[in-house]
């Protein structure tokens, strides 16, 4: 082992302002552009360890308790990295993050926008070291299987093996209920192995989740889609409960002229279809590829830039991502103070790897020519005050045309997909179109319980996994008491 | 008075003048009579009135019997008298009612018959009740005198035989069908006899007539003047008691109490036969504590002790091994401290037989005690010096006692016999050195280390969570105290929930809050004063007092009460058939009930009662090998059931109560369990957690097992020390039992059954639910079996932990609303901290308002006027950063309301304006026990004088401020020298009693007559009672703090668990003022985590008319809570010096006006709802406010809280201030000075003037310096502009805060606090002209001098008390002598001292330096080395600047041993120490370095 810091005359008290926050950084852009494997580096240990000893192990951790979804009890964890306890540090970053090594890849860390050392300078890499952890877990072996010393004897069915789902699955299963987790794929992960791409979490990683959770005693059905392969009374008959999480994948479109032209698809079919390939999976759809082809995506989110990396390594001619929003500032605004997420312009691996952005702008027409899309008509926006609403205006004059072979919509979802499974158990909907849920997470149907982005629309990894043990402990409560 | 809303009588305090005349052949006289009272009227002012102001609290004096007045006063009526000395004489106070006073007559007359003797015959005493004031005249009893014919006896045997009939008599009078209130005996001996009553001095003649007759004689008089913090009339608490008169208090009363009467069953003399059943009870429940030491002298006095050797016993001095005594005198007071423990607490007694009279001090000497011998046989002792006018050319010695010293008159043979007399006389009574020696076991020996230990880990975790173990235990308590031998810190307050209130299962300790000495008694400060602290503790403690034999040592002896498990293994294989030792297991059964508790204490008690009686000497109480099945039962409720049911069946003392529990880890757990009864504690689970957690490698850092244990132990003794220290307790023996607890959230039933005596006052939890919160911790530990301890939370935030009420989300919320002056989200943000129906943390959050008709909000009054009673909490500059200081200075400021500089001074430049018109000068300047940079300039700055006794988060505690934060401008602006520590001591050293806070409230009002003055107290039980007492003290205002109140670096436990919160103490204050008729000239004020308008309207409600902020406003400019002020690195730039960090302080006034402005608005929305149109009218509306029946929390179901909102009768104008404090300043001296002194203020002419003095001339020069400081600054007058020369005893505070160009010249002596504060002037002290003794073996001046001077030079010609020279940071002093803890706490400065020196010299001496004359070459084990080194002068410039102060001294003083030291120098030179602090000597070398530096570099440039 590595000598550790903390013996090297660190003054852990003044390391927040002594030490610069370090990220690991990306793979040259050269190099990853021509793979899909993952483009983020890791720290190494010793520099982790450095890290954590930015952290002030605050009286009041905001990361904890106002950024963290999952209430990750963030200094204790850098505590124990700091003197290099990674068995510790396991122990309680997986009491309440099921899947460190997911959240430590692909969340946005809401904890790092509300980190004290961050009102000031740069936020501890509250992220990097999380990941680290998980990591050496499983190198040392401590993140090994744990099945529960007992089973309870209460069986439960979750739809969806989604973060939400497997967070759902993991809970119960640890706690030594029986799971059931059906998907319609043919593999556990849902979006995280589906939509988000290679690039930014290889599918091995949700693979040895998987595999430990199986060995753990989760049962996984894929392939099967409720409500058309298995009825729900099959599962009525069979379940003490059951979750439904499938996820909110009803997309945002763009109702425009020229929507039908070909070459105009939505973000999450471009990217499952990249997924299931490098994955080795048969698509029942034709493959979509940006190769030699003038991409334009539009929405600014995370799902867009998902689609620029994976345009950029099919060879797109040129990437161009438009947003109706005005690029976000460099500093948090005067409405966005600290501790909340700052709302300030970032570019993630992808934009670097080439990639213009546009701001500002909304999509009148897509045009085309034999059926095909060539360009999109557009025009710039401004942001006016209206009745206390921020509304976009377009400004007189400014409308362009945007060369595009291929257009990606990447608008965001509106919601869980309706009819199906969620009317064959009468789940009833609120005015947001989401499931009517009781505080425990059950909807209006005994014994049904809705989790994830399905009951709270779509969101990031962590919540849907936050929302997972809520739900978790709901259905234990229930199955405790009423039964 | 009974208990009456929050007021309970047992809370009151009292203090006073006392003293003695005596003729020294045993003559009687009547001048001895007549200058008693003399002395009491020059003591008048050490006591005090209450709202009427000719009723006293109390005086009297004790005399010898004088036989010629009573033979011919009786003889006149018909009664002749027995001899002399075979009659006793009865002083009485009866009923007035002629038919109940008929029955007590009856009843003593019955009860002498019964007893064999004859009663001769009665005598109504004449008194005049015009004499009195209109509430001691109400209450007066009828006063008679009965005379008993000794039979035959007399001497010692009539004397015993008068204490049976007294005890006797006092029972039948209460028996029905009389239970005669009012019937007191006053005194009954064939000896003394005692003439007192509720009145101050000068009634005391008026009211007995006969005081004043030629024949009433004695050889010897006792007075007192008694000073109470009530005003409720008690003619029988007025002293002298029938053999002590005490100045001070008790502070382990109840734990004596409990002791007394655990060894009443087995009381056995030879001396008493049978007749030692009639005595019982010892102790009058209903009396004082001073009331009670009489008692208890009187028990030990009549079983045969000589009265010094009884005095010894129940007051020893200090003996611990690091105190310089003999092996004899030690192995006496080891022999008796195995026989009873100390009556702890401040005491100047003066205690008489009728055959000896004399005085003692306690072992910290913190009253003063003078006293004057003249070469015709005559001396006075008293409080002060100067009490009496004797010649001084007829002088023989004047002296002091010093701490633990006693000074005895035998009137039998005409002697007066000093301390070291006395003590080795006794010392040799029997051979106790040997029976000692050969009796005594000792368990903790020096080759008995530590042994490392084998934590069993697979049942590890069970055991922890069984035990409620979660990580924060671990990893902050347990982890500090294994790895650094001391207590954890933390700062900010505490903002948790109440254990009553807290979803998580609480231990039964978090029910406690420890108790702390506030202005009755000081706390003692345990690391520089430790050689007076013992943590020594016996097992087998001897029944009988009465007796002494070699067997009373047999005892097992224990350092401390902290057993390793060796040591438990040694005690339990002791094979000695007389120490016997029975284990019980201390566990209930499932399924958990309160009955299934009660069940299992039951049989607890009885098993132990059953052991006890088979001879068991040790009880072991035990919950490690407890079957799975059975619950623990909490230790502190076991120990203290089996505690109190061996004292109801007198069996305590027989048998040791050893604690072996998984459960007590922290200090607050130790201190409980020993304040409730155990003699040690073995916590086994600490030990092997702290084992697991080495071997896991969870430590910060790396040290072996044994090592951590024994430095777990050591934090557990520091730390006991510290909470013992707080309450004013030296030694561990007197703690025990004492139970200075109180309770929140306990309910009676409880209490009264497990630990009588304890206080809870709102109620709370049963035994049903103690049983369910154990019962939760089986569960989780059997059942629910977590992988990873619980969070913890109650240190630091955790979403899972304790709740608290500053989160991530009210920190942004508060921060955003006042950074944009967003309405709404203040609104979110005092409804989450208001909205308590769910989130239940504070007691306020129970209460909700009853609806009143309301009124437009527009009805109500402005924010304007509203916002003027707020006040910024006392922070330092030095705990905040400058900016954030001054951000608060100038936003209260622009509001008219005011910021509080803390206890750190003030950089003068902050006193002038800004040119934009706005003033960082603080409204409010406190006054703490540092005094730092309290100059005569700081005080005349100031619109409020704020004198701090204690700190919400840590009273009873000093501070300390690291050289490292003392960088040069906090330096500048505290007087000392950048790097050099700081430590605050626990107490102020001027106020060790309550008349000691009239004195320093009067000193400041001097300093600056336009400031009001205020007094900062925290909430404990009895603060009422207190705050009575200090507004008799003359404050204009009294703020009552809350436990939760912030810190900016305090012990963890402290920040937890000392304390109340203040809706306890506001309510109990407010109450205890409106009785006493004492609300109306004082305003109340109440702080402590205040948050929102809700939180000032109930505090208006409950009394307070003004409300105090700080963490609130420390959040609004950028505080997040990271509750690390201690460590310097605050990353907001608030709480730090850092430079880099204070660049990122954002706050600004606007912000902190916005907050205030905000927190109005809300205040007055509720006012409108209650239909209030003023904040006036609102205060002391505690009918408004009811319970919250709305919530349901099972903890909180059992609270009551009629007696928080009891409103006492009164007039409207007696529920809030309406009037002023006469602070009688007109009569100050300095006023008929200052009118000379036109020339000198004007023209800097200088003045000379002469004038008399005496000691009722208190505070002279101060005016006259607060003068000079407001016309010339810190800078003063030309030396010498102003001289006064004054001759005779100066009162207290002589030259206090004396400015530059003030000189004083004092020709007699001085009393306590000369020099206080001094600024800049020069003192001279020398003897009276005339005097013929030597001044340099005399006593010329009192206690504590020069405390906290800054500049300035004073010359004493003699000797002076306790305390020299302490925490001066500036001033130059000679002086030819001193008392002990001389130049404590020192940080700069000058001192020589011409002779010899008390112990604990230089303890906590940071910085200064000081020479001392070692003639015999002993100081060296005098000096507290801690922090000092000694050395020889060992350059010129020592030399040269010895020799220039020794000249002045001569020059000033003419002192005649300066001038033999100068005639003789070469030599004389030799014999000087040199004390050097080392942090200064390196500060200093460092200094010189850099300057060194500089001058190369200016001369390389060159």
């Amino acid at each position: 082992m590595s000598p550790a810091p903390q013996e090297s005359g660190m003054n852990k008290e003044r390391a927040f302002l002594d030490i610069p926050r370090q990220e690991p950084g990306y793979r040259p852009a050269e190099e990853r552009i021509r793979d899909y494997r993952a483009v983020e580096l890791l720290l190494d240990e010793q520099e982790v360890v450095r890290q954590a000893a930015r952290c002030m192990d605050c009286g009041t951790p905001f990361c904890h308790g106002y950024g963290c979804t999952l209430n990750n009890v963030i200094p204790e964890l850098n505590t124990h990295v700091y003197y290099q306890r990674w068995r510790q540090a396991f122990e309680l970053l997986e009491q309440k993050n099921p899947f460190p090594e997911f959240t430590g890849r692909i969340c946005p860390a809401l904890c790092e926008g509300s980190c004290v050392v961050g009102l000031h300078g740069e936020a501890v890499t509250i992220r990097q070291i999380e990941l680290f952890v998980a990591e050496k877990a499983f190198e040392l072996g401590i993140a090994g299987p744990r099945p529960p010393a007992a089973r309870v004897g209460r069986k439960i069915a979750i739809i969806g093996a989604g973060p939400a789902g497997l967070a759902v699955a993991h809970t119960l299963n640890r706690a030594g209920f029986d799971t059931m987790v059906f998907d319609n794929a043919h593999h556990p992960g849902g979006l995280m192995r589906y939509g988000i791409p290679d690039f930014k979490m290889e599918k091995r990683i949700i693979q040895r989740r998987v595999d430990l959770m199986h060995a753990e005693g989760v049962r996984f059905e894929g392939g099967v889609e409720v409500g058309r392969d298995i009825s729900t009374r099959y599962l009525w008959d069979r379940f003490d409960a059951i979750v439904l999480a499938g996820g909110a994948r009803a997309p945002r479109d763009l109702a425009v002229p020229g929507r039908s032209l070909q070459g105009v698809h939505l973000a999450l079919d471009y990217l499952v279809g990249q997924n299931l390939i490098n994955a080795g999976e048969k698509n029942d759809q034709p493959a979509i590829t940006a190769a030699g082809k003038n991409v334009v995506v539009v929405g600014g989110g995370d799902t867009g830039a998902d689609c620029v990396g994976t345009a950029i390594r099919q060879g797109a001619k040129s990437v161009t991502q438009v947003e109706i929003l005005p690029q976000p500032p460099r500093a948090r605004a005067d409405g966005n103070p600290w501790p909340q997420w700052p709302m300030t312009y970032r570019e993630s691996s992808s934009h670097k790897e080439g990639c213009s952005r546009k701001w500002n702008i909304t999509t009148h027409e897509f045009i085309g020519s034999d059926g095909r899309v060539t360009a999109l008509k557009c025009a710039e926006v401004e942001w006016k005050n209206a009745g206390g609403r921020l509304t976009p205006v377009e400004k007189p004059g400014t409308g362009f045309t945007l060369e595009a072979d291929l257009v990606l919509l990447a608008m965001g979802f509106t919601g869980p997909v309706k009819g199906g499974m969620l009317e064959q158990f009468g789940i009833t909907f609120d005015n947001r179109g989401l499931p009517v849920r009781d505080a425990s997470g059950m909807t209006q149907q005994v014994g049904v319980f809705a989790a994830g982005d399905m009951a709270t629309g779509a969101t990031l990894v962590i919540k849907a996994m936050a929302d997972g043990i809520r739900v978790a402990k709901g259905v234990m409560s229930w199955l405790t008491q009423s039964k | 008075m009974n208990a009456i809303g929050m007021y309970d009588p047992q809370y009151e305090h009292d203090a006073c003048g006392v003293g003695f005349v005596a003729n020294l052949n045993g003559q009687p006289s009547h001048a001895i009579v007549h200058r008693g009272i003399e002395v009491l009227m020059n003591l008048l002012h050490r006591g005090a009135t209450g709202s009427d102001a000719l009723t006293g609290d109390g005086a009297g004096l004790l005399i010898q019997i004088p036989d010629t007045f009573f033979r011919s006063v009786m003889a006149g009526m018909g009664i002749p008298l027995p001899p002399a000395g075979t009659y006793g004489a009865g002083m009485m106070f009866m009923p007035q009612d002629p038919v109940a006073r008929t029955a007590c007559q009856k009843a003593v007359e019955t009860t002498v018959i019964h007893e064999g003797m004859n009663c001769l015959g009665w005598r109504t005493v004449p008194v005049d009740p015009s004499a009195l004031g209109e509430t001691a005249r109400r209450e007066m009893p009828a006063v008679m005198q009965c005379f008993i014919d000794g039979n035959g006896l007399s001497g010692q045997a009539l004397e015993r035989k008068l204490y049976v009939i007294r005890k006797q008599s006092e029972q039948r009078a209460s028996r029905p069908p009389n239970g005669a209130d009012g019937f007191y005996v006053v005194s009954l001996s064939c000896r003394t006899i005692i003439y007192k009553g509720m009145m101050i001095a000068p009634q005391v003649a008026k009211f007995y007539p006969e005081l004043t007759r030629p024949d009433m004689t004695s050889a010897m008089a006792v007075v007192h003047q008694r000073y109470s913090t009530n005003t409720f009339p008690s003619w029988p608490l007025a002293q002298p008691f029938r053999y002590l008169a005490h100045n001070g208090e008790i502070n382990t009363l109840r734990g004596n109490r409990n002791w007394m009467r655990a060894r009443e069953n087995n009381l056995d003399s030879p001396l008493f036969g049978d007749d030692i059943k009639k005595i019982l009870p010892v102790i009058e429940e209903q009396g004082s504590d001073s009331a009670n030491l009489d008692n208890a002298l009187e028990l030990l006095t009549q079983g045969g002790r000589s009265i010094h050797h009884a005095m010894m016993m129940l007051m020893p001095q200090a003996w611990g091994q690091k105190y310089p005594i003999g092996p004899d005198l030690r192995g006496f007071f080891e022999y008796h401290a195995g026989l009873m423990e100390p009556w702890d607490g401040p005491a100047a007694v003066v205690f008489s037989d009728g055959q000896h009279v004399g005085a003692t001090l306690d072992r910290n000497g913190l009253r003063p005690a003078r006293y004057t011998v003249t070469r015709d046989g005559f001396m006075v002792f008293a409080s002060e010096a100067g009490v009496l006018d004797i010649p001084a050319e007829n002088v023989s010695e004047k002296g002091a006692l010093r701490p633990g010293q006693m000074l005895l008159v035998d009137l039998t043979t005409g002697r007066l016999l000093h301390d070291r007399e006395i003590k080795t006389q006794l010392a040799r009574h029997q051979p106790y050195r040997r029976w000692v020696d050969e009796n005594r076991i000792d368990i903790h020996g020096f080759f008995n280390a530590v042994g490392g230990i084998q934590p069993d880990q697979k049942t590890l975790l069970t055991r922890q969570l069984l035990f409620g173990y979660t990580r924060e235990d671990c990893q902050i308590i347990l982890d500090a105290m294994a790895t650094k031998g001391v207590e954890p810190v933390g700062s900010m307050g505490a903002d948790q929930p109440l254990a009553v209130l807290s979803e998580k299962p609480q231990l039964f300790y978090w029910y406690f809050k420890q108790l702390f000495a506030q202005v009755t008694n000081p706390p003692i400060d345990p690391i520089r004063e430790e050689l007076v602290m013992s943590l020594m503790t016996f097992i087998g403690i001897s029944d009988s007092v009465l007796t002494e034999t070699p067997q009373h040592a047999r005892l097992v002896k224990l350092k401390y009460p902290i057993l390793s498990n060796e040591d438990l293994e040694r005690i339990h294989q002791l094979n000695l058939p007389d120490f016997k030792n029975h284990i019980l297991t201390i566990g209930f059964d499932r399924p958990a009930s309160g009955k299934s508790l009660e069940t299992a204490l039951e049989n607890l008690c009885q098993a132990a009662e059953a052991a006890v009686r088979a001879d068991a000497r040790i009880l072991i109480l035990s919950d490690r090998q407890l079957p799975q099945e059975q619950i623990p039962i909490p230790a502190l409720l076991a120990v203290s059931a089996v505690n109190q049911h061996l004292v109801r069946q007198g069996l305590r003392t027989r048998a040791g109560l050893l604690v072996e529990t998984g459960e007590a880890r922290e200090v607050m757990h130790m201190a409980l369990l020993v304040g409730f009864g155990a003699s040690a504690i073995n916590p086994y689970l600490a030990y092997e957690t702290i084992a697991d957690m080495i071997m896991n490698g969870e430590c910060s850092a790396k040290i072996g097992n044994t090592k951590a244990i024994e430095n777990y132990i050591k934090a557990c003794n520091k730390g006991l020390l510290k909470i013992m220290s707080k309450m004013g307790i030296s030694t561990l023996r007197s703690y025990r039992n004492a139970q200075v607890f109180e309770a929140v959230g306990v309910r009676r039933q409880v209490i009264d059954r497990y630990m009588p005596g304890t206080a809870s006052r709102i109620e709370g939890i049963g035994l049903d639910e103690i049983a369910a919160e154990a019962d939760e911790r089986w569960r989780t530990a059997h059942i629910e079996k977590p992988a990873l301890l619980p969070a913890g939370g109650q240190y630091r935030f955790r979403t899972d932990g304790e709740r608290h009420l500053w989160t991530p989300e009210t920190i942004s919320l508060l921060q955003q609303a006042t950074r944009t002056g967003d309405r709404g989200l203040y609104r979110r943000y005092a409804e989450i901290i208001n909205h308590q129906a769910e989130k239940l943390s504070t007691l306020r959050g129970l209460f909700t308002f009853k609806a009143a008709a309301a009124i437009p909000v527009e009805e109500v009054e402005p924010v304007d006027t509203i916002v003027k009673r707020f006040v910024t909490g006392a922070m330092s500059f030095g705990s905040l950063s400058r900016e954030t200081h001054e951000t608060l200075a100038i936003a209260m400021n622009r509001l008219d309301a005011r910021s509080n500089s803390g206890e750190g001074g003030e950089d003068p430049a902050r006193y002038k304006p800004l040119p934009n018109g706005d003033s960082t000068c603080s409204g409010v300047k406190q006054v703490a026990s540092g005094r730092f940079g309290v100059t005569a300039e700081y005080l005349v700055n100031a619109r409020e004088l704020q004198i701090k006794i204690a700190q919400g988060a840590k009273p009873g505690e000093g501070g300390q401020l690291p050289g490292h934060k003392v960088n040069r401008e906090i330096a500048r602006v505290r007087h000392s020298t950048p790097g050099v520590t700081l430590i605050s001591p626990p107490p102020h050293h001027d106020i060790y009693s309550i008349e000691d806070i009239a004195q320093l409230i009067y000193d400041l009002k001097n300093a600056n007559d336009e400031a009001r003055i205020s007094v900062k107290l925290v909430s404990e039980v009895g603060v009422g009672t207190v705050a009575a007492g200090v507004a008799k003290a003359r404050a204009d205002m009294i703020l009552i703090s809350g436990y939760d109140g912030g810190t900016g670096a305090s012990p963890l436990s402290s920040i937890k668990h000392a304390g109340a919160p203040w809706e306890l103490g506001l309510s109990d204050t407010q109450q205890t003022l409106v009785l006493n008729g004492l609300r109306s000239r004082v305003r109340v004020q109440a702080d402590g985590q205040m948050k929102t308008g809700r939180d000032v309207v109930i505090a208006a409600l409950l009394g307070a008319e003004e409300f105090g902020f700080a963490t609130a406003p420390l959040v609004v400019c950028g505080c997040v809570m990271m509750r690390k002020c201690h460590d310097n690195t605050c990353p907001v730039g608030v709480a730090t010096q850092d430079p880099q960090l204070r660049k990122r302080f954002s706050g600004r006034p606007e912000y902190v006006i916005n907050f205030f402005h905000m927190i109005a608005e809300e205040v007055r929305e509720h006012m409108a709802q209650l239909g209030f149109r003023t904040m006036d009218e609102m205060i002391g509306r505690s009918d408004l406010l009811d319970v919250d029946r709305a919530i349901h929390f099972w903890k909180a179901r059992g609270l009551d809280f009629s007696r928080v909102f009891h409103r006492p009768a009164a007039q409207p104008h007696e529920v809030r201030c309406t009037s002023k404090q006469d602070h009688g300043l007109e009569n100050a001296l300095d006023y008929q000075l200052l009118a000379e002194l036109g020339p000198a203020f004007e023209q800097k002419k200088p003045v000379r003037l002469k004038h008399d003095i005496r000691n009722i001339h208190r505070t002279v020069g101060t005016i006259i310096s607060s003068r000079i400081a407001r016309q010339y600054g810190h800078a003063g007058l030309p030396t010498d502009t102003i001289t006064l020369e004054l001759t005779g005893a100066a009162g207290q505070s002589f030259g206090a805060f004396a400015a530059h160009g003030l000189t004083l010249i004092l020709n007699g002596e001085a009393n306590d606090y000369l020099g206080k504060g001094l600024a800049g002037g020069r003192i001279v002290v020398r003897p009276y002209p005339k005097a013929a003794y030597d001044p340099a073996l005399n006593t010329i001046a009192g206690n504590v001098i020069l405390y906290g001077a800054t500049a300035g030079e004073i010359y004493i010609n003699g000797r002076v008390g306790e305390r020299f020279c302490i925490r001066n940071s500036g001033a130059t002093a000679v002086v030819e002598g001193i008392g002990d803890h001389g130049c404590e706490y020192m940080t700069g400065g000058r001192v020589v001292i011409l002779g010899s020196t008390g112990i604990n010299f230089a303890a906590g001496m940071s910085g200064g330096l000081a020479y001392v004359y070692d003639e015999t070459g002993m100081f060296d084990g005098q000096c507290n080395l801690e922090m000092v080194d000694l050395d020889i002068l060992n350059s010129d410039k020592d030399a040269a600047e010895l020799r220039r102060l020794i000249e002045n001294h001569v020059r000033h003083t003419g002192s005649p041993k300066g001038a033999a030291i100068l005639a003789d120098w070469e030599q004389a030179q030799d014999r000087f120490v040199k004390v050097f602090p080392m942090e200064y000597r390196r500060v200093l070398g460092q200094m010189s370095r850099d300057d060194e530096a500089t001058e190369r570099e200016a001369q390389e440039k060159e």
